[in-house]
């Protein structure tokens, strides 16, 4: 094992227990902040997965919007609708909890019948060719030839929401 | 092993150094804001501690670390105190990624050269947020929760100009790496005596970005989080002694970050003419001494402008920051891909000093028949 494996693998076991107890914790606490922060700190942990794996640039565009933007107007709304401590745990739509079980146990039978198949079994990619002339060189590259249409797709999508989050929003009682 | 005994104890020294030398700066910063501010208003300001009163902020840090420290009975224990610290933590890391200097010997004056640089800067710059809304909720009290929405709200959306204000430098420079940006401003002054920095060829951007910078900081004129005449003194009303200091001290170091990185972006960052005595050292004087320049603008723009109004703000982030560093985006993206006769360095800054001029435009005061439709409510046409 070389050295840099070496410090992967410590970043790994401080990082891997961090992210499950987070996101357990994120479930578990009935306080709506303190659960928004701890997924706030699950997606360090996440960050710091994707800086293991060289993609720095998805590591801090993962830091930028989903713990810098999306979770700071999570805590906005949560500020201005004035949920104090204690959520009023309702169940708000029916049949939920039968469904999601039905869904996890789907998942987890996806997850082992893949294990069992061996697909992960097979050797991975080159990652010095995945990363050939820079990480953020590569992402754009490939963002910009092969997967344009989806790049694009999404542009519109996101284009769409907002226009609509404003229409409903000004719409006149 | 002992070459990463070494390596280990090189990078810890550098560590330390940065460290000390950012609170310096920020020690000077606060005094120089103290004396300049004075010296504007025909006042002495601080002048008893030290040479010069200096060492005036020394002596109000010890102050504030022997106060009691007070929390309120409503706040939120923990989130209270984690609050200040969650402010300060993203405002060190981000200067490690500046390049303050060009080497020691076979070291490089920074202390990582990220892949992906800036970004990382900005990154940072979106945690901030995360303390001034803890520390506005947390406090459980009215006014502090007040400072801490507008503050999410106007730095959210400084956020966007700020990024967006770095896209063009990213496009000229072909990377994100901090020290990458820094070595294409280097090579033949233009016409003899223009360095190739890019606060010539990315001029609007350059405004935008300074712009941008200070409302992110909370500085005056875009200081809304802490208006001390509608909020009390906004996010940290609640907070005294050591807690306090620690704000106190995440603003600056913040200044002295967005110094810093306007001037590896714009300025070209420790580039500058080096006589042949002692080479290290002349490129960090020019660093300090760039860094030392937008500092100065910053406590100039506090002294000169009055605050703005939220609505204002607001509406200078969206319509004008934004809608300006798109379109200089795009016109970069232009004349990056054409086939011009010009050099490509000449069009953009021509192109750029007519875009700053309709920048500028916008803080011309309003012509005589709009203040006329403002005194006169309700317009009462003849």
């Amino acid at each position: 094992m070389t050295s840099s494996e070496q410090a992967e693998l410590i970043v790994f076991i401080i990082l891997a227990p961090l992210a499950v107890v987070t996101a357990l914790g994120m479930v578990l606490t009935r306080n709506a902040v303190y659960s928004a922060l701890l997924l706030v700190v699950n997606f360090f942990c996440l960050a710091g997965f994707y800086v293991l794996l060289e993609a720095q640039f998805v590591a801090a565009v993962q830091v930028i919007v989903y713990a810098g933007a999306i979770m700071v107007l999570f805590l906005f709304v949560l500020m201005l609708l004035g949920i104090g401590n204690e959520v009023v745990v309702k169940e708000q739509m029916r049949g939920q909890r039968p469904a999601a079980v039905l869904l996890a146990l789907g998942l987890l039978v996806a997850i082992v019948g893949a294990l069992a198949a061996g697909v992960f079994d097979a050797e991975p990619a080159s990652l010095a060719a995945a990363n050939e002339g820079g990480n953020v060189e590569a992402i754009g590259r490939i963002l910009f030839t092969r997967y344009t249409f989806a790049f694009e797709t999404a542009g519109i999508l996101l284009v769409v929401a907002a226009v609509g989050a404003l229409v409903l929003g000004k719409r006149q009682p | 092993m002992t070459g990463t005994v070494w390596d280990i104890f090189i990078l810890l020294v550098k560590v330390v150094g940065v460290f000390a030398a950012l609170m310096v700066t920020v020690l000077l910063t606060i005094w120089l804001e103290r004396r300049i501010v004075a010296f504007m208003q025909t006042r002495v300001g601080p002048n008893r501690v030290g040479p010069f009163g200096v060492l005036q902020t020394l002596a109000d840090g010890i102050k504030l670390f022997f106060k009691e420290d007070v929390r309120p009975s409503n706040a939120d224990k923990l989130l209270y105190g984690v609050a200040p610290v969650i402010m300060m933590i993203p405002a060190f890391l981000a200067f490690s990624v500046i390049p303050f200097g060009f080497a020691f010997g076979s070291e490089r004056a920074q202390l990582a050269d990220l892949n992906v640089g800036l970004l990382f800067v900005l990154a940072m710059g979106s945690l901030q947020v995360y303390g001034i809304v803890l520390a506005g909720w947390a406090s459980g009290s009215n006014y502090p929760l007040l400072g801490a929405v507008r503050s999410s709200a106007q730095m959210i959306s400084y956020e966007i100009a700020q990024g967006l204000s770095l896209v063009g430098v990213f496009m000229t420079a072909g990377t994100l790496s901090a020290a990458g940006i820094v070595a294409a401003q280097q090579g033949d002054p233009l016409l003899g005596f223009i360095p190739r920095w890019y606060v010539i060829f990315q001029f609007p951007l350059f405004l935008v970005f300074l712009l941008s910078g200070i409302a992110e900081t909370n500085r005056a004129p875009f200081d809304l989080p802490e208006a001390e005449s509608e909020l009390v003194g906004g996010y940290h009303t609640e907070y005294s002694g050591v807690k306090f200091a620690l704000f106190f001290l995440a603003e600056y170091l913040n200044i002295v970050t967005v110094s810093a990185v306007a001037t590896t972006a714009f300025l070209g960052g420790p580039d500058g003419p080096a006589p042949d005595f002692l080479p290290w050292l002349w490129p960090i004087l020019w660093f300090a001494a760039k860094v030392f320049f937008f500092i100065f603008i910053f406590i100039w723009l506090r002294a000169t402008l009055p605050r703005l109004r939220f609505d204002r703000l607001m509406d200078f982030g969206w319509k004008v920051l934004i809608p300006v560093a798109l379109a200089w985006v795009a016109v970069t993206a232009v004349v990056l891909v054409v086939d011009v006769n010009l050099p490509r360095p000449v069009l953009l800054g021509a192109i750029g000093v007519l875009l700053a001029l309709l920048l500028l435009s916008f803080l011309l005061p309003s012509s005589d028949k709009e203040k006329a439709d403002r005194t006169a409510p309700g317009g009462s046409t003849p």
